[in-house]
């Protein structure tokens, strides 16, 4: 396997302070921003975009967090069973403007699990969707709304994200079987 | 927070291996004698995961969808039945429930008849309550379709045991140390039973208190012969109180007392009712847990039973957790 860095430390950093921007410009305003990160590494990302935007905005936003494994599709087969884990959205989102986070973006599926899931907790006004890399692939109708970084990519290659509140190391890496002639755009 | 992650902050990120669902093993839910202590943690997690969807507006998640459970009781019940029910039906199956307690059906043979009937009609798990120790097993042996035994005579109630010790962990948080007492008729308890398998790895020390003809003759050698060395026997109430944590007084079983196993309910009740006074001799907080029905003014007196170390309720609202998370783990079990 080899690896290759997509983004350092740093650059995460510079991602989210943009696609923090982008968020305020799209709703004009820090009003009724919710935040959503979807276990496990969308809930750190989540964190630290509600916190750019309270340094500019002087505004307290809202983070909660969404285990999904409930709402997956794939829960009758046994290969893909997960621990279910606790879901933590202690405001109402009801009329709100929820922003959903999440690390890597690839078929689809896990974001129309979390689009089930929200809408068990409440009737938002918007729900739109921040993603820190976009790997393309996808296998439903679904689209991003803040993307830090596209990236295409082959089925086989794997890309992760390690963020320092779980992984000890702000990072987002492509990981390839060695021998792989396919080079990345 | 949830138990484990709690645990992970305290022992310093990273030092415990993440739970893994590579680690429940179980088709079936027969008994927690068989059940490691991984198994018992997980289920546990994902409880803590479900606990936060019972507080929900809306309690149903579409988990489940399209799977079907039964429920098919030979014995009268009310709160494991409908907790059993009502968490599948939280996790979006669908149930279907067979009375058995009025019809005549025999043992043995007929007994498997029956559950192959409900195979027969695709049902996905099987809950079942029987009154003669055992059956379950016997479900489980003769079926492909996943048992979970919800009673089976005084052998084991492993969905009670769970939910016990899930309550107690919630409410003291690390059990090691801690001292139980479970309080009366030990003989028929199934629910003393799966207790005493479950905090086997715990470290909690467990006494049984029954009257001496509430007990079967060689418990003790019989608990030393499994190896639980952390159980022991005590028929005086007020020396097995001393320090106790947690208490458990079980159901006076009235429709077994014309055998004449106990002089009279009253002398029962003079010797082994938990009342205010002797609840003075267990540790300040300690709390008090009840299998349900309860008898109130025979194994415990009202002021007890709703006083503040009473956890009573919770465990009935952490019977359903726990049983959403053995419900999510069995299914599936029939492609194993």
């Amino acid at each position: 396997m080899s690896e290759k860095i997509l983004l350092n430390s740093a650059d995460i950093e510079r991602v989210l302070i943009r696609i923090a921007h982008e968020i305020l410009e799209r709703n004009k305003g820090a009003k009724n921003i919710v935040f959503v990160g979807i276990k496990t590494r969308g809930v750190p990302l989540a964190q630290r975009l509600a916190k750019i935007i309270q340094s500019m905005e002087h505004v307290d936003i809202p983070v909660g967090s969404l285990d999904i494994t409930l709402y997956r599709d794939d829960v009758s087969s046994l290969s893909f069973k997960h621990v279910v884990q606790q879901t933590y959205v202690p405001f109402d989102i009801t009329n709100k403007q929820v922003i959903l986070v999440d690390d890597v973006f690839y078929t689809g599926r896990s974001i129309r699990a979390a689009l089930d899931a929200l809408t068990d907790l409440g009737r938002p006004e918007t729900i739109q969707l921040a993603v820190l890399i976009d790997r393309g692939h996808r296998e439903l109708p679904i689209r991003a709304d803040f993307v830090g970084k596209n990236i295409p990519t082959a089925h086989n290659e794997e890309i992760k994200v390690y963020v320092s509140e779980v992984d000890a190391v702000d990072k987002a890496v492509v990981l390839r079987q060695e021998g792989d002639k396919h080079e990345l755009v | 927070m949830s138990l484990y992650e709690a645990k992970l902050s305290a022992a310093g990120q990273g030092t415990l291996p993440p739970l893994s669902i590579g680690s429940w093993q179980h088709k079936h839910v027969l008994d927690l004698d068989d059940f490691s202590r991984e198994e018992i943690d997980l289920v546990f997690e994902i409880a803590d995961g479900m606990v936060e969807i019972l507080a929900r507006d809306v309690k149903k998640v579409p988990t489940l969808r399209g799977k079907t459970i039964a429920t098919m009781f030979f014995e009268p019940s009310t709160r494991t039945r409908a907790s059993f029910e009502l968490a599948a039906k939280y996790l979006g199956a669908d149930t279907v429930s067979l009375d058995a307690v009025k019809s005549s059906v025999a043992k043995g043979e007929s007994l498997i008849d029956s559950l192959r009937t409900l195979q027969a009609l695709e049902i996905d798990t099987i809950i079942i309550r029987h009154p003669c120790s055992g059956a379950a097993c016997i479900a489980a042996q003769h079926l492909e379709t996943s048992i979970i035994n919800a009673g089976d005579g005084c052998h084991a109630h492993p969905s009670q045991g769970l939910l016990d010790i899930y309550t107690m962990k919630r409410q003291l948080g690390d059990l090691s140390g801690k001292k139980m007492v479970i309080i009366g008729d030990i003989m028929h308890s199934r629910v003393a039973r799966s207790n005493i398998w479950g905090t086997r790895t715990f470290g909690i020390s467990v006494v049984l208190c029954p009257p001496p003809t509430l007990v079967q003759h060689g418990m003790s050698e019989m608990i030393e012969r499994c190896g639980l060395n952390h159980v022991r026997i005590e028929h005086k109430l007020d020396a097995a109180l001393e320090d106790a944590d947690i208490i458990m007084p079980l159901r006076l079983q009235k429709e077994r007392q014309p055998s004449g196993l106990i002089p009279s309910i009253r002398e029962y009740i003079q010797q082994y009712q938990l009342n205010p006074k002797r609840l003075l001799r267990a540790r300040p907080g300690a709390i008090v847990m009840h299998p349900g029905p309860m008898n109130e003014g025979i194994e415990i007196s009202h002021d007890v039973a709703y006083g503040s170390n009473s956890l009573i309720e919770q465990q009935v609202t952490n019977g359903v957790a726990i049983r959403m998370a053995l419900l999510y783990l069995i299914s599936g079990g029939k492609n194993r």
